[in-house]
């Protein structure tokens, strides 16, 4: 059974208030917040074992590589990655995507073919259009209905012997839709190309398994998993990372250096140049941890609930209309109610110290879809409450009733 | 009346309100009776950016005058501008080039004044004020 109150004892922030009202927090698609274990993690290593990684002949250096090595295997272990160089720590989901792209300019050439999905993230969308001006490769986009639920149909015929790689996200950020990517994997090598998934908003919903997906790539940051902000992983299959040129040039990443030449380290350390975000790279094992002694299974099973209260109670709203109604999403509610502006229903929500994010959830591409300038979006997680639920519903009544 | 004296009228209005809700309330009431600015100004180069929702703003000179006109297409923006129009507008552009902005903290809007707020009210001033600026450079 699912402890809810021992749950939210662990997250400090929960207990704050905002303009005077206990905070409701349901912005979780933006950025989780943290529980007390993964702070403790932040204090321990600044407290007791700060050091600069792998190159330490002392104790403290020596204590800090084992934890983010250890780190590095929790990761492992969590998506069940086949060889520990297959885990690259980044920067976050940004910085994995960006790393691949530009990996890829030496490999594609004019007349190859990129495939996205209609609902990628800004940041799934803009390194590859730079990555087809770079490399004169052609973007292609998979179509969506307006469940926002990718057509399947239109993908495979879509590839072809000209497509190279194929990015879609695993759960997109803006409609809460899980897209079926282990078809999309297997139809897209059916025709010899890549795949890249970007897991950032599935990471604290779904448990993904890299073996089993049999994915070339997949990114997460650490941030959206009750993890800290500035770190995350990218997940590339060994022969791909061998293939790819290093990324950026420093320390950490090297062999040997001369004047004349220099030779990069093997993997992961490549991938890795400069002293990397330690304390992060540790925090985000954390996190894990704190995730998985919950268990996956049980956080899905709670937050299905929480998203079929919510989205009962939203549409009984007049005018309410929910974007993103997929048959597998989770537990992400995007709506508008008639004309009302998003941005006007997110600050009277903000006075009531309720938190959603509003605007384009830099996806414009579905807004555009949609033909609208945003939508609010509540985002649920494990810690939150019906009771919260309960405020969210009477804040956009009061919210539509102030505004319209 | 100069600007300073509209900005303590409105300060005046807005100290009788007991809590946010009726800020909020009366903010909507403005936005929604703001004079809505001329289709033909409605176009991309007027509009402002660095605000989450759209906002256009129009000025033009009548005798020595400023007179500015706008809209939003979010109702709480609309207020905003709408009480900016009031404070601002009609008035000669040396004057609105010198006005301060603290009435805005003093109805209790300072919470918009923050300049990585998505609304863009610092924005929204700032356009006004360069407005001003290009104007009072063609009087000269």
């Amino acid at each position: 059974m699912f402890n809810i109150a021992k749950i939210r004892a662990d997250f400090p922030i929960l207990k704050r208030k905002v303009n005077g009202r206990p905070l409701v927090y349901f912005d979780n698609a933006a950025t989780s917040q943290t529980p007390i274990q993964v702070i403790d993690a932040i204090v321990d290593y600044y407290s007791n074992y700060n050091a600069n990684i792998h190159r330490g002949v002392h104790a403290l250096s020596q204590e800090a590589t084992d934890k983010y090595e250890a780190a590095r295997q929790k990761i492992q272990r969590h998506y069940n990655i086949g060889k520990i160089q297959e885990v690259i720590f980044t920067s976050g989901t940004t910085h994995s995507i960006n790393l691949v792209a530009n990996g890829f300019s030496s490999l594609l050439e004019k007349g190859d073919e990129i495939l996205v999905s209609a609902m990628e993230h800004h940041s799934n969308i803009v390194p590859w259009q730079m990555l087809c001006e770079r490399t004169g490769a052609t973007l292609k986009v998979i179509p969506m209905n307006l469940d926002g639920e990718l057509l399947m149909q239109d993908y495979y015929d879509l590839l072809n012997d000209r497509t190279k790689l194929v990015f879609c996200n695993h759960v997109s950020n803006a409609l809460g839709t899980i897209n079926p990517i282990a078809e999309i994997i297997e139809a897209a090598h059916g025709v010899g190309a890549a795949v890249l998934v970007d897991g950032a908003q599935a990471a604290p919903h779904i448990k993904a398994d890299m073996q089993q997906l049999d994915v070339d790539f997949y990114t997460v940051s650490a941030h959206k998993v009750c993890g800290p902000t500035g770190v995350g992983m990218l997940y590339g299959k060994e022969a791909w990372l061998r293939k790819l040129p290093p990324y950026q040039g420093g320390g950490e990443m090297i062999a040997e250096v001369t004047f004349e030449k220099t030779t990069y380290a093997d993997l992961p350390h490549k991938f890795e140049a400069g002293t990397p975000n330690i304390c992060g790279g540790i925090a985000f094992g954390a996190a894990l941890d704190y995730m998985n002694a919950l268990g996956f299974n049980a956080i899905t099973k709670y937050e299905k609930e929480l998203l079929e209260y919510a989205t009962e109670k939203l549409l009984a709203i007049g005018g309410l209309k929910i974007y993103g109604t997929a048959e597998h999403k989770t537990s992400v509610i995007s709506f508008n109610i008639k004309d009302i502006h998003p941005y006007d229903i997110g600050t009277i929500l903000d006075k009531l110290g309720i938190a959603v994010r509003t605007g384009h959830h830099c996806a414009q591409p579905i807004m555009d879809f949609y033909k609208i300038p945003g939508t609010v979006r509540a985002s649920f997680s494990f810690y939150n409450t019906k009771e919260e639920i309960d405020a969210l519903v009477e804040g956009v009544e009061r919210a539509k009733n102030m505004l319209q | 009346m100069t600007i300073k004296e509209i900005q303590e009228e409105i300060v005046d209005e807005f100290s009788m309100f007991e809590d946010w809700m009726q800020r909020y309330e009366y903010m909507i009431e403005l936005g929604k009776a703001l004079p809505l600015i001329d289709g033909q100004y409605k176009t991309d180069d007027n509009i402002i950016k660095g605000c989450q929702s759209k906002v256009w703003v129009h000025a033009e000179l009548k005798e020595d005058k400023l007179v500015f006109t706008a809209d939003s297409d979010a109702i709480i923006t609309k207020g905003i501008i709408a009480i900016l129009i009031r404070a601002f507008s009609n008035q000669r552009p040396q004057d609105i080039m010198d006005a301060d902005t603290e009435f805005i903290d003093a109805i209790g809007l300072k919470e918009h004044l923050s300049p990585t707020r998505a609304n863009g009210l610092v924005s929204m001033i700032k356009q006004l004020k360069l407005y001003a600026v290009a104007y009072q450079t063609q009087l000269n």
